[in-house]
């Protein structure tokens, strides 16, 4: 085995910290917290001038996923706000894999230019961990299609252009089989949303279809084929693009902060054994999350579809995010209660909102559960239990 | 960038994978408690060359990368097999570095191991050695020297958790191989290798709980259905494999590490370690953990006959313990990996 990186990544890889480094500010850092967007148009820009965005998109440019993956890597590691840019480049992806020519021609430039950000029609208030229920219809009607319906965890549509929506077009076959997925935009006439506010600053939407009138170049997979898109946008999703990263900038943040830092017994934090003992395994679970993660763009690069290695690091790695979130914020309690900006923050602020942010990370993109479940039935080939 | 064993890398994983499948089955390991060594086995393997496979090719050895010896590792894991394989690579390693190889050693008819604790001041031994019960020559510290002790070892253990060939061995009548500052850094340099094939080992039996759990699982029925239908089960089940890549992952680029010709770095803030002594201690430390939590829930999985004597599991449970504490508190290696990745606490 080998896991140097080639010269050539090894000079992506400079590239990408060169760029984090002048324009990751602490503003930009910053603003997603007051704002809730995770998204900055500054950084998404800057990647899209220097060609990065269409070089990392699976399926165009170079089409490596390592080198995806180690875009996501470097730009999660610097606490860059990457979930504006990583759906639209998952999408990018998947239209770029399963899209019609109208798409490719209007959808994927948009998205490569940084400034055009994409929200994931999948769930409804009905249906999360099963997906293939999606409610909401879409109906034939001449050389158009009628959707109506719901859609809840809708992130970014209120800044979005395109929405990538799983609709129902046959209740006559087994749920996963009635599936139509479509990429519309987000300004057709019929499409409102309401904010959803989160524990986690971040904000998401509901949005709602009334009598949505689209043609079908709209239309992306074939009819009834949308489960089999959705099977491709979420072996891009797990792992390879963000989300297995984040307990490294936690580790940074305690360890910078903690070393420093003087406690009751006038010891520095950082000499503490039993917070070393902790510091020491965070970096064994983030170096195992970054390998398993890895592998999955490895394995990616080399033709497969990694979709089970990729449920298997999203379990590892926001499992052991949210245990170190936890053991650092008990280390430097209560300090590590007090929020951005407040005098006296731990970390400035970070370990408290990392113990905020880490219990959404095992429900999105697939529970933990529903993601052992993949494991357990198609891995190990235990027999369908639901 | 490589991640997946090289062809090289399968075929020796073939050849011993089905040697000990076929030479060693759980009979065998059965057979050779409580001591934890078969003769006979060993002599098999030496017939193959494996004890010298990894020496260097000048001392007549195979020239094997660590990597290598790590897939061989894995697969003496695999199959429990009680012969002392990772002590006798990399012991033979550390003797050759300094001219110090016998013909016995590079053959596999004396045993070579590694004191992987240094002996306590003034004791005059090195207490409870891996494979010491069975090897003619152990390499350890002493105080600021790396030496080599020669003597029969005992031919018996005492009675141990993980049925290993343990043994306090004297450090008396030494050879000095190494003083000071190079004799640490040979002492480790060679408990990484060791630190590198134990988790490869580990990671090996994580491998078979794992598939015993599955056997059975699929067999076993109550409620009319088999019990591995049930989600509670498969929940518990579904981390066994991430455990076991991550391990195999980790132990696989701490063996790289270890073959490099440049040094690595660390840098913890960046999640960037290429240090082989520091992926060694990570790898051994996480290997421990995934081959417990594999043993762990197979045995769990089997409800009161995992507990039993006859069935399998509790073979892999024991060992899966002893291999990893033979070298000691986990938390002391956690300790000293801190310092790797933090620098030394102020006292």
């Amino acid at each position: 085995m080998d896991f140097a990186l080639s010269p050539e990544l090894e000079t992506f890889r400079d590239e990408i910290r060169a760029l984090v480094r002048e324009v990751v500010t602490p503003e930009v850092t910053d603003r997603q917290h007051t704002s809730g967007t995770f998204n900055s148009y500054e950084l998404n820009r800057a990647l899209a001038e220097r060609g990065y965005l269409e070089r990392a998109v699976p399926g165009l440019g170079k089409g490596d996923p390592v080198e995806l993956w180690l875009l996501f890597h470097e730009l999660e590691k610097a606490g860059a706000p990457v979930d504006g840019i990583s759906m639209a480049l998952m999408i990018a992806g998947v239209v770029a894999h399963a899209g019609n020519d109208h798409q490719k021609n209007v959808v994927l430039p948009a998205l490569l230019t940084g400034e055009s950000l994409v929200s994931l029609g999948y769930s409804e208030p009905d249906s999360g961990s099963d997906v293939a229920a999606a409610a909401t219809r879409a109906v034939r009607d001449g050389d158009e299609w009628v959707i109506n319906g719901t859609k809840m965890w809708t992130t970014m549509a209120h800044e979005a252009d395109w929405i990538l929506l799983l609709t129902r077009t046959n209740l006559d076959v087994p749920k996963h089989k009635g599936l139509t997925m479509f990429i519309l935009p987000m300004d057709t006439p019929g499409i409102t949303f309401e904010p959803v506010h989160t524990m986690g600053t971040e904000r998401t939407n509901a949005t709602f279809y009334d009598d949505v009138r689209i043609g079908d170049e709209w239309r992306i997979g074939d009819v009834d084929g949308g489960w089999k898109v959705m099977g491709v946008a979420l072996a891009f999703e797990r792992g390879v693009m963000g989300g297995t990263g984040v307990g490294i900038p936690l580790l940074r943040h305690f360890h910078e902060w903690a070393a420093h830092e003087t406690g009751a017994d006038g010891r520095r934090l950082i000499d503490d054994p039993v917070v070393r003992e902790r510091m020491a395994r965070v970096a064994i679970d983030n170096e195992v999350a970054m390998l398993l993660t890895l592998r999955t763009a490895y394995l990616a690069a080399t033709g497969a579809l990694p979709g089970l290695e990729g449920s298997m690091c999203k379990i590892y790695a926001t499992e052991a995010y949210q245990k170190a979130a936890k053991w650092f914020a008990h280390a430097a309690a209560p300090a590590s209660l007090l929020q951005f900006h407040e005098p006296g923050a731990a970390a400035d602020g970070w370990l408290e909102y990392d113990l905020r942010h880490s219990p959404v990370t095992t429900i999105y993109g697939g529970t933990s559960e529903i993601n052992r479940n993949n494991v357990a039935e198609r891995h190990l080939g235990l027999p369908k239990a639901r | 960038m490589l991640l997946e064993l090289t062809e090289d890398q399968r075929a020796i994983e073939e050849v011993f994978g089905g040697f000990f499948r076929r030479e060693c089955p759980i009979t065998a390991v059965r057979a050779a408690e409580p001591l934890g060594f078969d003769a006979a086995l060993w002599s098999r393997l030496a017939e193959l060359g494996t004890p010298a496979m990894g020496l260097p090719e000048p001392a007549g050895g195979g020239g094997a990368l660590l990597g290598d010896l790590a897939v061989v590792a894995d697969a003496v894991g695999r199959s429990i097999a009680p012969v002392p394989f990772v002590e006798h690579a990399v012991a033979g390693r550390l003797l050759a570095r300094f001219g110090a190889l016998t013909d016995a050693v590079v053959a596999g008819d004396e045993i070579a191991t590694l004191a992987v604790r240094p002996a306590p001041a003034g004791a005059g031994a090195w207490p409870l050695v891996p494979a010491g019960a069975v090897a003619t020559v152990v390499v350890g510290l002493v105080g600021d020297d790396l030496v080599a002790v020669r003597g029969e070892g005992p031919g018996t253990t005492p009675r141990n958790h993980a049925a290993m060939p343990l043994a306090d061995r004297t450090t008396a009548a030494p050879s000095v191989l190494a003083s000071g500052a190079a004799a640490h850094a040979a002492s480790a340099h060679a408990l990484a290798e060791w630190q590198t094939l134990t988790a490869a080992a580990l990671t090996g039996i994580a491998r078979t709980a794992l598939e015993i759990a599955l056997r059975y699982v699929t067999e076993r029925h109550q409620f009319d259905r088999p019990i591995g239908a049930f989600q509670a089960l498969q929940q518990q089940l579904a981390d066994l494999p991430i455990a076991i890549d991550g391990a195999f992952l980790l132990a696989s680029k701490s063996a790289w590490a270890g073959d490099r010709k440049t040094p690595g770095v660390v840098d913890v803030g960046l999640c960037d370690v290429t240090d082989f002594e520091t992926l060694a201690s990570m790898a051994f430390l996480f290997a421990s953990d995934a081959a417990a939590l594999a043993t762990d829930r197979s045995l769990h999985a089997h409800g009161g006959y995992g507990y039993a004597e006859e069935y399998d599991i509790q073979l892999f449970f024991r060992r899966a313990r002893g291999w990893a504490l033979v070298a000691g508190d986990p938390t002391k290696e956690c300790l000293q990996l801190s310092d790797r990745l933090f620098g030394p606490a102020e006292a």
